[in-house]
């Protein structure tokens, strides 16, 4: 047998598939062949590495090297000089938030070095196709744990002493919705994993579900046990088919090493999962809704109570938990009730796992401990805001969240202290917002987005968002009145107050949190007609200054509408009244004679 | 017009059946079997006979139908591209390459090409923000797009089709 040399680990991650790894994969794969380097150098596709924006990424074991941007051209470079010659190739070298990774220093780098990795502990590191490589991270060793050694109780209230909390967005203590499940008597119960990740912006499930999908399948049979229950299920959203694809892989494995199916390991308890799939409705995340979908009906919400704990699928007891919840119960019965809660703050305990996207250096997976300041998950592992604007405002939450101003960067990051700003932590979703963003128009956006995803059931919810719109469309189009402040605000309560299920209660969450903190850009829109951030489209106009323009005509070319006159080497004008504001002037001045100005 | 084969849609019904363990319902993962089948649409005479099959009302079957946007009970083309219309997208480039789209298949949201070849729909968040902005063409994803790498894209789906 071939003794492996080298392993490079290839992310294939949703990012990296869609930003061209399989491509290089096979490019690389080829060339080992050539070298013949197939034998001793094994490849193995892993799930994401956490750093999406910079992949494809590429890391050759056992140095701990690691390379991004990786295409189908320059793989060949990590043959030709690392594998073969032994020599780093400087060019390629992950650089993370700041500076370059070498081989001595990766772990010390602070993109690793502040993280802590519970639930996303074998993301980019084991083949998510394979079984051997979770089984060789300790996996199932939980699920063997509780079977043989351990009672539902003591499951139950090991998940109980560890303070693991809901991660999929309200926070609720999760060891006592399990006690709550068990105690409800009934002869059938199931287990719930919500993979309908929909909140924009989001994708930790996505990325876990990808790459460590047996995490997710040995919690949940852990659940079952505790709870007492048969048969689960794991609601993914159909705009996920990778996620799909690997966890239906995992099931099956699962099943043929016996971890799932009857008499699991032997003993007496019998368990199996099945997976459902979304289709394309944002209200399906809420529990009530998620299973009215698995029943196959159409997705609308109930009201509660009852609980699903109580009355969930078909009637039965149902125990609904959040993907990245799950993913933390096997390190917690294996290291114990104590390690976990002895990471993050008071009330919350261990990790949680972000998505940062938006205007941040490093847009991708992080998982750091609860309480770590926002400053130090959006500079120090984010690597700060690119091109050296200013920081603006944090959207946590989504479209049920707030905006948290630069000011309070230093507030540390759990479910009471964002809450007391008026933003949530919510499932994990973090888009960094720097100065040319308009916070009217942002809450423009979040309010379109539920305009469109409200079910319909609950008149507020339905209408409510609708009018809240057309006057955020009215205020952004220069059109704005000052009492459409006010009736922002008094309608967003009733909103709040009147409507059936979490999306209602918390749509006007992102209007209400810009109008808290960004007033005087609502006003500078109604009173002046001012866009300070030169976004909304009606408010401003863009202009050529004489003193820089040099007549090179690149900009009258560009403009589709031919706005733009002046000839060679003469001064360009811009006519207001047939310019769209499609930004392409701007792009390709290379003078920077082209701004924009408000009003 | 489509021609629905029965017997086919009797074959997907009992497919899904056997992939599923026990009781529950299994419409939406049959109308999405339906749906891949017969090239991104549920044929009205299949949606009867699954409504047959499982012994439900018809009514039912097109209330599902209707709620989930990814459904869908009119022909769309062979490949359905889905842009993302969420906030991370929209800000790093997202509105370009929708324009892009347009341009390059001269139709608007919601419509086919006429050769039968696209449909243009928009999507929220496809959870690859890292690499915004991001379209979907059937199950393909694509990243990190400009209004060039469109017309790349395109073009390649495009001679497929004559391949
Ligand atoms: C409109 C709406 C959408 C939701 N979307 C999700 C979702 O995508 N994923 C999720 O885990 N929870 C979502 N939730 C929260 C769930 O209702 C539920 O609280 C959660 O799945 C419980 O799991 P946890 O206790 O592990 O967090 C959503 C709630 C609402 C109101
Ligand atoms: S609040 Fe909105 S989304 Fe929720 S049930 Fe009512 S209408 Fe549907
Ligand atoms: S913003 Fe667009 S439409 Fe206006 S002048 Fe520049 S290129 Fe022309
Ligand atoms: S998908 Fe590759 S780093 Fe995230
Ligand atoms: S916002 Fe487009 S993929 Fe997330």
């Amino acid at each position: 047998m071939a003794v492996s040399t080298n392993t490079i680990l290839i992310c294939a991650g949703g990012a990296c598939i869609s930003a061209g790894e399989k491509s290089v994969k096979q490019v690389l794969e080829e060339k080992l062949r050539e070298y013949a380097l197939d034998g001793v150098v094994r490849v193995v596709e892993t799930g994401c590495m956490g750093a999406c924006d910079l992949g494809p990424i590429v890391a050759v074991f056992p140095e701990g090297v690691y390379y991004q941007k990786v295409n189908a051209e320059n793989v060949k470079k990590i043959v030709e000089e690392h594998i073969l010659k032994g020599r780093v190739v400087e060019e390629m070298l992950f650089e993370g938030p700041q500076g370059k990774i070498t081989e001595e220093v990766h772990e010390e780098h602070p993109f690793f070095k502040k993280q802590v990795k519970i639930a996303t502990r074998n993301l980019g590191i084991i083949d998510p196709m394979n079984i051997d490589e979770y089984i060789a991270r300790d996996g199932y060793f939980a699920l063997i744990k509780t079977l043989t050694q351990m009672s539902p109780e003591e499951v139950i209230e090991t998940v109980k002493k560890s303070g693991l909390r809901g991660r999929g967005g309200a926070g609720f203590p999760t060891g006592l919705k399990w006690e709550l499940t068990r105690k409800s008597p009934a002869d059938k119960k199931f287990v719930v994993c919500n993979a309908d990740e929909g909140d924009p912006g989001a994708f930790m499930d996505r990325s876990i579900l990808e790459g460590d999908p047996h995490t997710v399948l040995e919690a949940m049979t852990i659940a079952g046990y505790a709870i007492g229950g048969q048969k689960g299920y794991v609601y993914v959203r159909a705009e996920y088919p990778l996620a799909i694809e690997r966890l239906r892989n995992a099931i099956k494995q699962a099943r043929e090493y016996g971890f799932l199916g009857e008499n699991i390991l032997g003993t007496d308890f019998s368990f199996d999962i099945e997976i459902r799939i979304g289709a394309g409705a944002f209200v399906c995340g809420e529990e009530t809704a998620l299973m009215n979908s698995i029943e196959g009906k159409r997705g609308q919400p109930n009201v509660k109570p009852p609980y699903p704990a109580q009355k969930g699928l078909w009637g039965y007891p149902t125990l609904i938990n959040n993907v990245e919840t799950f993913a933390n119960i096997p390190p917690i019965i294996i290291k114990g009730a104590d390690w976990f809660a002895s990471i993050g703050t008071e009330t919350s305990k261990g990790t949680k796992v972000f998505a940062l996207a938006g205007k941040v250096k490093n847009t991708g997976i992080v998982e750091v401990p609860m309480g770590i300041t926002l400053r130090e998950l959006i500079y120090d592992i984010g690597g700060g805001v690119p091109n050296g604007k200013k920081l603006k405002a944090i959207q946590t939450g989504g479209p049920s969240g707030g905006c948290i101003p630069a000011e309070y960067l230093d507030t540390p990051v759990d479910y009471e202290s964002l809450k007391k700003l008026g933003a949530i932590m919510g499932s994990g979703g973090m888009i960094v917002m720097d100065e040319d963003t308009c916070m009217v128009d942002v809450a423009k956006f979040f309010l379109q987005f539920t305009v469109d995803e409200s079910c319909g059931k609950c008149v507020p919810c339905r209408e409510g968002t609708k009018r809240m719109l057309e006057i955020l469309e009215k205020i952004t189009s220069g059109e704005g009145e000052e009492e459409d402040i006010e009736k922002l605000e008094e309608l967003g309560q009733t909103i709040i107050d009147s409507s059936l299920c979490g999306l209602g209660q918390t749509a006007p969450n992102p209007v209400l949190s810009t109008l808290k903190y960004f007033k005087d850009e609502y006003e500078a829109h109604v009173k002046e007609k001012i866009c300070p951030a030169k976004v909304c489209k009606s408010l401003i106009r863009y202009v050529i200054d004489p003193d820089k323009c040099v007549g090179c005509t690149a900009c009258a070319r560009v403009c589709p509408v031919n706005a733009i006159s002046g000839e060679v080497r003469k001064i360009h004008n811009i006519d207001p009244e047939i310019c769209t504001r499609c930004g392409s002037c701007i792009e390709v001045c290379r003078f920077g004679a082209i701004s924009k100005v408000s009003p | 017009m489509v021609k629905v084969d029965l017997d086919k849609v009797k074959e997907i019904v009992e497919k899904v059946k056997q992939e599923t363990l026990e009781e529950g319902d299994i419409l939406i993962n049959t109308l999405h079997a339906i749906q891949d089948y017969y090239n991104n649409f549920v044929p009205p005479e299949a949606a009867e006979e699954v409504a047959k099959l499982l012994n439900i009302p018809v009514s039912r079957v097109y209330e599902v139908l209707s709620f989930y946007s990814m459904f869908s009970i009119k022909p769309r083309g062979k490949y359905v591209i889905r842009v993302c219309k969420s906030l991370p997208c929209h800000v790093t480039g997202g509105r370009e390459v929708m324009e892009a789209l347009k341009n390059k298949l001269g139709i608007e949201i919601g419509e086919t090409t006429a050769d039968g070849m696209f449909t243009l729909e928009t999507t929220s968040c496809l959870g690859l923000c890292g690499v915004a902005p991001v379209i979907m063409i059937n199950d393909q994803s694509f990243g990190n797009l400009t209004p060039e790498k469109i017309d790349e894209i395109i073009e390649r789906f495009r001679g497929d089709e004559n391949a």
